[in-house]
């Protein structure tokens, strides 16, 4: 069994004329968190949901346990073992808590998780498993989009934008699951705009800018200052005043 | 106790339109596609039992045995193939190519069964009543009809609250992306709504033929009622759609009290006031608008 599951090489993304991801590489271990970092449209989200089937790419390759992926159905890739936890929670708006797990563990494969693993994972959940998902907060529900990715028992979980628009109490009590999720063997790639809270967590850093590969390296290796350059891009020097430059 | 004669009249007929309805909502709902060839489908599953079943030596009462499984099987397929294609394409293309079914599906009934109306062949049945006062006749067909409606809606609401399948079918109704991200094919659950939705209209369409006569052309007329049902009960809500065929026909009974010329007039009037006052519909989500 190779040491890599997931391997995306080359890969370029266009939105119509728009190109998103432009000729992106990188592998993810397993049992390893990498954080891709980058600012709002530098491709990030289109970048995992490419890898989770819902955009098809338009050169490069995904590959996945050794197995070319880049054609299957988002559906046939959550069989395989990867799942995208989506940016704005996305739950069913309709159902309640408990019926979000159920669908999420319908097509479920063999492994760890099932609901009462997830009930175990965050204690509020038993209590209120009756209510609808829009009677939770906006945290509670980042959980319950979390947990109904989880019961699918995936080898790859792909979290987009985790912390948008939560309280930074409430996201540090998210992140702080992120060790106890590996530890039952799955790897993790996380989008973040929030940048300290990416490197973090993660073992490895990748940053994208405008769609390409600007660092990439671990966050011991990394100073904040190459992070911002890689993050901003060189022209935010260019827009220092030339007469502060001089001086 | 003339009153109350219209509105047990107003309930039976509501109760067929609640049965002819309930396919066009769940299409809606969950495949976002409004099927103009919903109420000629109905129409062809009674020529169906009319002129098919026969040759199978069963009699017309019990041709829902077989034709609504049929019509089941014809949804999937159907759906799989035309109407997938077509929202592949883009949804304005699916009004299209369902208002092309009904144009090709009406044309093909005249030429080969001619105008003439048919019905379905129930024996004395028809005639027979429940007379539970002086002026009030409780027809056993329509409440027959009306007891199906319920029975199926409720089924329906089983299935879809109570079972794995049922759940994933709502999943795709709420956000499609998001179902699929969960490991669900929304292609094959598409399948599923428009398999259901064709075997519930299939049976409506029997239904019609027991309660009175049908011809090429009816498909239209309860189509419009149909789709006035089920935007007065609420898109999406099932008991709605019950609720909403009922209110649509008590509006339609109480104008035909006064002028039979008014019947059509009254329930398109209560659709317009619901419209205009609780676009939602009576049990429809305001988040279904948004």
């Amino acid at each position: 069994m190779s040491d890599v599951l997931l391997d995306v090489a080359g890969l370029s993304v266009h939105h119509g004329q728009l190109c998103a991801v432009d000729d992106v590489s990188f592998s993810l271990r397993r049992g390893e968190i990498l954080a891709m970092i980058g600012a709002n449209g530098a491709g990030k989200s289109t970048l995992l949901r490419t890898i989770a089937g819902l955009h098809k790419p338009s050169s490069g390759l995904v590959s996945f346990d050794g197995a070319d992926v880049a054609k299957l159905s988002p559906n046939r890739r959550v069989r395989l073992g990867i799942s995208l936890v989506p940016e704005g929670r996305r739950l069913f708006s309709s159902m309640t808590l408990e019926e979000n797990l159920q669908v999420g563990a319908y097509r479920a494969r063999r492994g760890p998780f099932d609901i009462a693993r997830v009930y175990e994972l965050f204690e509020w959940m038993p209590g209120r498993r009756k209510q609808s998902v829009w009677q939770l907060s906006g945290g509670e529900q980042q959980a319950v989009a979390i947990g109904r990715a989880l019961v699918a028992n995936p080898k790859v979980l792909l979290l987009d934008e985790l912390s948008l628009g939560l309280a930074p109490i409430v996201i540090e009590r998210i992140y702080a699951l992120v060790p106890e999720i590996v530890a039952q063997g799955v790897s993790i790639l996380i989008v973040e705009q929030d940048v300290a809270q990416g490197v973090a967590v993660a073992d490895r850093v990748h940053c994208l800018l405008e769609g390409r590969t600007s660092l990439v390296g671990t966050p011991a290796d990394l100073t904040s200052e190459q992070i911002d350059h890689a993050y901003f891009g060189a022209d935010l020097r260019h827009a220092v005043p030339k007469e502060e430059a001089d001086e | 106790m003339i009153w109350l004669n219209v509105v047990v009249q107003g309930v039976l007929v509501g109760g067929f339109y609640a049965l002819f309805a309930c396919g066009l909502s769940l299409m809606f709902g969950v495949l976002k596609v409004i099927n103009l060839a919903h109420g000629d489908m109905a129409v062809v599953a009674g020529y169906v039992a009319v002129f098919l079943t026969p040759h199978l030596h069963i009699s017309e009462v019990w041709s829902f045995l077989v034709v609504v499984p049929i019509f089941g099987l014809l949804g999937y397929v159907v759906q799989r193939t035309l109407i997938q294609k077509s929202i592949d394409r883009d949804p304005f293309t699916t009004l299209l190519v369902t208002f092309g079914l009904s144009v090709v599906i009406e044309n093909l009934l005249l030429e080969i069964y001619t105008a003439n109306g048919q019905s379905v062949n129930i024996g004395t049945l028809i005639s027979k009543s429940w007379h539970p006062a002086s002026i009030i006749y409780v027809s056993y067909v329509s409440l027959g009809v009306l007891a199906v409606a319920v029975v199926v809606l409720g089924l329906l609401q089983l299935f879809l609250s109570r079972t794995g399948t049922g759940r994933l079918i709502r999943a795709v109704a709420d956000d499609r992306e998001a179902a699929q991200l969960s490991g669900a094919n929304y292609r094959h659950v598409f399948g599923i709504a428009a398999a259901i939705a064709f075997a519930t209209v299939a049976l409506a369409g029997i239904a019609y033929g027991m309660m009175t006569q049908f011809a090429p052309t009816s498909g239209g007329v309860n189509l419009l009622f149909a789709f006035e049902a089920v935007v007065i009960g609420g898109i999406g809500s099932l008991w709605g759609t019950l609720i909403g065929g009922v209110a649509l026909g008590v509006a339609q009974q109480f104008g035909a009290h006064f002028n039979p010329e008014y019947q059509i007039l009254a329930g398109n009037l209560l659709f317009l006031v619901v419209l205009a006052i609780r676009p939602q519909g009576l049990f429809g989500r305001r988040t279904a608008l948004s």
